[in-house]
């Protein structure tokens, strides 16, 4: 039986680059991918491109590019990335220009566009998923939407002979599939096959989280070498059988454990995992380690795929002004609390305009609230953070200001006073009728 | 016990949900917290965290439950005010719930 062996780069856009040249240079692959796209990176990177239409793609895809393609090129193991953000036509172009400067010309570099699906929504007016309201009620305050493109063009790409893919918004289980559907030829409606193929996609698209990062918890699992945490393999065969695997002597493990609790990451209902390719079922999947550092998957299966695409749509949401300073010492618990009370009247006195605000005791009750964190010790130091949201960037700052006064306007003893205030970009998704999503490849010249 | 002397847990974020996985080191364990980490026990743990509703979700090949758990994530990760916007430390809070033991299960 065939078997193609992918390696995970990247399980987010700033993540170590040491790993995946591990995995080049001693993994024996055949395919490198790297996630590189959070929810709300692409929005951001699109406002990157408005600002400059070279740019909007990802900010570390020169330095991953450079230490990989060499090896790559070498062993021809072709590259499946998301790092084309809001610009993969310019991230391809800048690949094949890296490529050209460090002799490897003949490399074939492919974007995937047609992911910004921003007109389509803009003329169909869609309804919101998370709350009350459509695209046209977003008003000027809208910045981007991008479809979740499936693993089809991807794979095109790969079918014409590219050794690099480069794709903006795509479902990242896809960016797996989309070279077991290349080189086993899979059909796209073999729902059971691109459900197990999902299974593998999704255990393997956060790198470092299935061999051993996201996961250390002493004494009860301990990891050793963290420090040189190894990125995950995946070794699938034709008929969708899985071993999720790493390089031999890295850091990490790969243990039934790790594989379980990444199958479940980010799940909601297990029996329909929602993709651009095919509604996935992990509800029977099975994890067996038949070697050290070598898990066998199985049971992954599917159902027929929606008539809809996920989008994701960047919008001006509001504004986040924040405060913090540190107390310590006998009583610091006290003074930390007699400082939150004073900026919260403070706000009030001052008529500071905030929809929301949050006080919070680093140290105490800033991750689960007061009630869960109730029986919790005294702290022997504290550090006061209040934050609140406001329609501009003026009355942020002021959030911040107010906590930074408390140096010589507060209790005894505060220390180390920081503040910020930032415009957030937040990301809402609606439903696109999967038509309306046009994506095509590109080939640049290397 | 605490239910972390017999899971290990990991959490997940999607805009406003937040979900845990509780997977028994040993699947002998796995009747105990079907019958005792209910969704509505899950809830009331995370009083004031929580929003909205928990559903659980049970897979018995891997001896896990999965809880989801809506409205958490103070408006949604993107836009959340808390220092933990993806929620991320909260499956280390769900294993300091009790567990009562038969002394023969342990």
């Amino acid at each position: 039986m065939r078997t193609i062996r992918i390696g995970s780069g990247a399980g987010y856009s700033g993540d170590r680059i040491e790993p995946a040249v591990e995995l080049a240079e001693k993994g024996g692959i055949d395919y490198l991918v790297f996630e590189c796209l959070g929810e709300r990176t692409v929005a951001l990177a699109q406002q990157a491109r408005m600002r400059n239409p070279d740019t909007g793609y990802d900010p570390l895809l020169e330095e991953r590019m450079r230490a990989v393609l060499p090896l790559c090129a070498a062993k021809g193991i072709r590259i499946v990335t998301n790092m084309g953000a809001a610009n993969p036509e310019a991230a391809a172009k800048k690949t094949a220009e890296i490529a050209r400067s460090l002799g490897l010309s003949r490399l074939k570099v492919a974007a995937v566009i047609g992911d910004d699906v921003l007109d389509a929504c803009k003329s169909h007016d869609l309804p919101i998923m998370e709350f009350e309201g459509s695209i046209k009620q977003l008003g000027n305050k809208l910045l981007s939407a991008n479809a979740y493109l499936g693993a089809g063009p991807m794979a095109e790409a790969l079918r014409g002979g590219a050794d690099v893919v480069i794709t903006g918004r795509a479902s990242d289980p896809a960016l797996f599939l989309a070279p077991m559907i290349h080189a086993f030829g899979w059909a796209m409606d073999d729902w059971n096959l691109l459900g197990q193929g999902t299974v593998a996609g999704h255990l393997l698209e956060c790198a470092g989280q299935i061999t051993g990062g996201y996961f250390a918890d002493p004494p009860y699992k301990d990891i050793a070498d963290l420090a040189r945490l190894g990125f995950p393999i995946g070794e699938v065969g034709e008929d969708g059988s899985l071993v999720v695997t790493k390089v031999p002597g890295s850091g990490g493990v790969v243990t039934a454990q790790t594989c379980k609790e990444q199958l479940l990451y980010e799940v909601h209902d297990p029996t329909r995992y929602f993709q651009p390719d095919v509604v996935a079922d992990f509800s029977q999947v099975s994890v067996e380690e038949i070697a050290p550092d070598r898990v066998r998957v199985s049971g992954g299966r599917g159902t027929k795929r929606t008539g809809t695409l996920k989008v994701s749509v960047g919008y001006v949401d509001s504004f986040i002004g924040e405060g913090q300073i540190s107390y310590a010492g006998p009583g610091a618990l006290t003074r930390g609390r007699l400082a939150l009370d004073i900026v919260r009247e403070r706000l009030k006195l001052t008529g500071v305009a905030a929809s929301e605000l949050r006080f919070d005791l680093i140290g105490v009750d800033s991750l689960h609230g007061r009630q869960v964190s109730a029986h919790a010790n005294e702290p022997y130091e504290v550090r006061v953070r209040v934050t609140g949201r406001t329609e501009n960037l003026r009355e942020a700052v002021r959030i911040g200001n107010e906590v930074e006064t408390l140096y010589t306007n507060g209790p005894a003893g505060g220390g180390g006073a920081w503040k910020s205030a930032r415009d957030v970009v937040a990301v809402a998704s609606v439903l696109l009728p999967r038509e309306l999503a046009k994506p095509r490849v590109q080939f640049v010249e290397g | 016990m605490k239910l972390r002397e017999i899971a290990h847990s990991r959490t997940g974020d999607k805009g406003n949900t937040s979900n845990i996985s509780v997977i028994a080191y040993d699947a002998k364990h796995f009747p105990l917290l079907k019958e005792q980490v209910t969704a509505a026990r899950v809830r009331a743990h995370f009083a004031g965290v929580v929003e909205g509703e928990v559903v659980r979700y049970e897979l018995s090949n891997i001896a896990a439950l999965n809880f989801v758990m809506s409205n958490t994530l103070g408006g949604g990760v993107t836009r959340s005010l808390a220092l933990d916007a993806h929620g991320k430390s909260l499956s280390s809070a769900l294993l300091d719930l009790e567990i009562e033991t038969p002394e023969d299960s342990r």
